[in-house]
């Protein structure tokens, strides 16, 4: 009798998603989402635990408690480790998936129809590659292992095989389910090849390759979807892999990059040799006292924050600096490019951590045009994504990347610890222009001069 | 082509479509928790996985179906709290973060 109440629960749960990722669409109705979002999950597991199917509540509940017990502190890891977070999730949702194909496979296989085969085999390659592939993402992130790229000669090759014969090995069970024995080589293959994957892919590509992650992940439960015929788990899956897919276009082009290209490109080795060679040029540099002079004199500053900031941990110090000129009756706006920072929108989340309105971050298409009227671009930590060369120079590796207009402004200020190149390992010409000062030095120890001078000289 | 099979694709392609709209509209400005949101959401893996740890048919089923459990759990509380959390931090100029 009850459980013909739960298709009903199932079907009121696929409508919160929807709701949830509807509402989220703009900030002031973002949170209501996500608690509309909660209570369709608490649906959906209510639903499930009131099937007739279910034995025994033991394991499920230790599972239930070791879960949230893992749960909560990751979700109060700070916002810088976000992206390393975000990747880790992506590999336990994986995984997930993965090991639920595993178990259904042993339980009925050879017992398994053709497209329900064609389903598992699709559930387990993606779930047990998206797993390592996320964990190796999360390394690079949380820098255990090497952000550089590591290519070697023959390498799209291998991987092609080990794709190539992990797809076939997956396609021969389809025809012939009763071949169980493929079924580890398929799981191990896909394993190896998540890890392959990452390998050649460097720090600066991560925004692109989590979101295609998230993508995967929610492609794995919608295939899972079709091995237990059930519509819910399709929606949830079709959700986010549409959601990680629309992500990672938007990341591309932020970087004007092809999927292949971020995949099996490895960029930052074709840059390590251009720009060597070249003389050096003369700056201009400034000290802290000389850069709040020209705050003063300033009416408009737009602020262009980059990882960098980050990293220095400046955030909150720019944030003085923001209300220090704004009480001066400076308007200060924040130019956001959107691979700036390690995820879609972090950079976003984390000068909100830093108590700065939402309403004074500007994304590049809305603030290019602005530039121009600016008398001073505040360039904190960010750097490629500043360089005119994108424009211009069709020899630079980031020609035809959108950039954010600073050369226009009246002044650019950039605040760099050293000439040294940015993640990608260019030069940036706009450090040599006339209009440029540059003042070196720790972000945080900068900003907080800047702030001291400024209040100084009112 | 069975008839469940037809619908599930019917419903999948429907879904796909429906969120590109709805992605589509997501401000730039929340990201990170859509990242999030979505996380949380796809952990819905966790219907399969319950049902495989509950319905105790082998020793192995078992257990792979309790780590899956666990895996989602992990994924259904961090995502949603962190989500929320996120959004608690956006605020408009001339208002306090409450």
């Amino acid at each position: 009798m009850i459980d013909r109440a739960i298709p009903l629960l199932y079907i009121g749960a696929a409508a919160s998603f929807i709701l949830a990722l509807k509402w989220l669409s703009t900030v002031t109705t973002a949170r209501r989402g996500v608690v509309v979002g909660a209570a369709g999950m608490a649906l959906a597991v209510a639903g499930t635990l009131m099937k007739p199917e279910i034995e025994s509540y033991r394991w499920i509940a230790v599972a239930f408690v070791v879960g949230t017990a893992i749960g909560i502190p990751m979700a109060l890891m700070p916002m810088t480790a976000v992206p390393q977070r975000t990747a880790l999730s992506h590999a336990f949702g994986a995984l997930a998936a993965a090991l639920v194909g595993t178990a259904e496979f042993y339980l009925h296989a050879p017992a398994i129809d053709r497209f329900t085969m064609g389903a598992l085999v699709l559930e387990v390659l993606l779930g047990f590659l998206t797993f390592t592939a996320s964990l190796m993402a999360f390394g690079k992130l949380q820098e255990i292992l090497p952000t550089r790229p590591i290519t070697w000669r023959g390498q799209n090759i291998l991987n092609f095989a080990i794709l190539g014969v992990a797809v076939a090995s997956g396609a021969y069970l389809v025809a012939r389910p009763d071949a169980i024995r493929l079924f580890p080589v398929l799981g191990g293959l896909a394993l190896v090849f998540g890890v392959m994957l990452i390998i050649p892919i460097g720090g600066a590509d991560m925004p692109t390759v989590i979101s295609l992650l998230n993508s995967y992940a929610g492609l794995a439960a919608a295939a899972m979807g079709f091995v237990l015929d059930n519509k819910l788990l399709i929606i949830a899956g079709a959700l986010d892999g549409s959601s990680g897919l629309i992500l990672s276009v938007i990341m591309c082009r932020a970087m004007n990059r092809s999927f292949t290209n971020v995949l099996f490109g490895a960029f930052g080795q074709v840059q390590a040799t251009t720009g060597a060679g070249e003389e050096q040029r003369a700056v201009r540099s400034a000290t802290p006292e000389e850069a709040a002079g020209v705050l003063q004199a300033a009416s408009r500053v737009i602020v262009v924050p980059g990882y960098g900031m980050a990293v220095a941990q400046a955030q909150h110090k720019v944030r003085e600096l923001y209300d220090a000129l704004t009480k001066a009756g400076i308007d200060v706006r924040f130019a956001i490019h959107p691979v700036a920072g390690r995820m879609p929108g972090h950079m976003n989340v984390l000068l909100a951590e830093a108590n700065i309105p939402y309403d004074r971050l500007v994304e590049m298409e809305e603030v290019n045009s602005d530039f121009p009227q600016a008398d001073v671009a505040l360039v904190i930590g960010a750097n490629d994504v500043t360089n005119p060369a994108a424009r211009h120079d069709t020899n630079s590796p980031i020609y035809g990347m959108p950039i954010l207009d600073v050369d226009k402004a009246r002044t650019v200020m950039v605040i760099k610890r050293s000439m040294s190149p940015g993640f990608a390992g260019i030069d940036n010409e706009l450090y040599y222009l006339d209009r440029t000062l540059m003042v070196f030095g720790d972000a945080k120890a900068v900003v907080g001069n800047l702030v001291k001078e400024f209040a100084g000289g009112t | 082509m069975s008839p469940s099979l037809e619908v599930g694709l019917y419903v999948f392609v429907l879904a796909t479509f429906l969120g590109l709209e709805i992605i589509r509209r997501v401000s730039p400005l929340l990201h990170t928790p859509l990242m999030s949101l979505t996380n949380a959401i796809s952990a819905i893996t966790i219907v399969g996985s319950i049902l495989v740890a509950g319905e105790q048919k082998s020793t192995l089923s078992t257990v792979l179906g309790t780590l899956a459990v666990t895996c989602s759990m992990i994924n259904i509380v961090g995502g949603y709290l962190i989500t929320y959390r996120m959004l608690r931090m956006f605020r408009k100029s001339g208002k306090d973060r409450r």
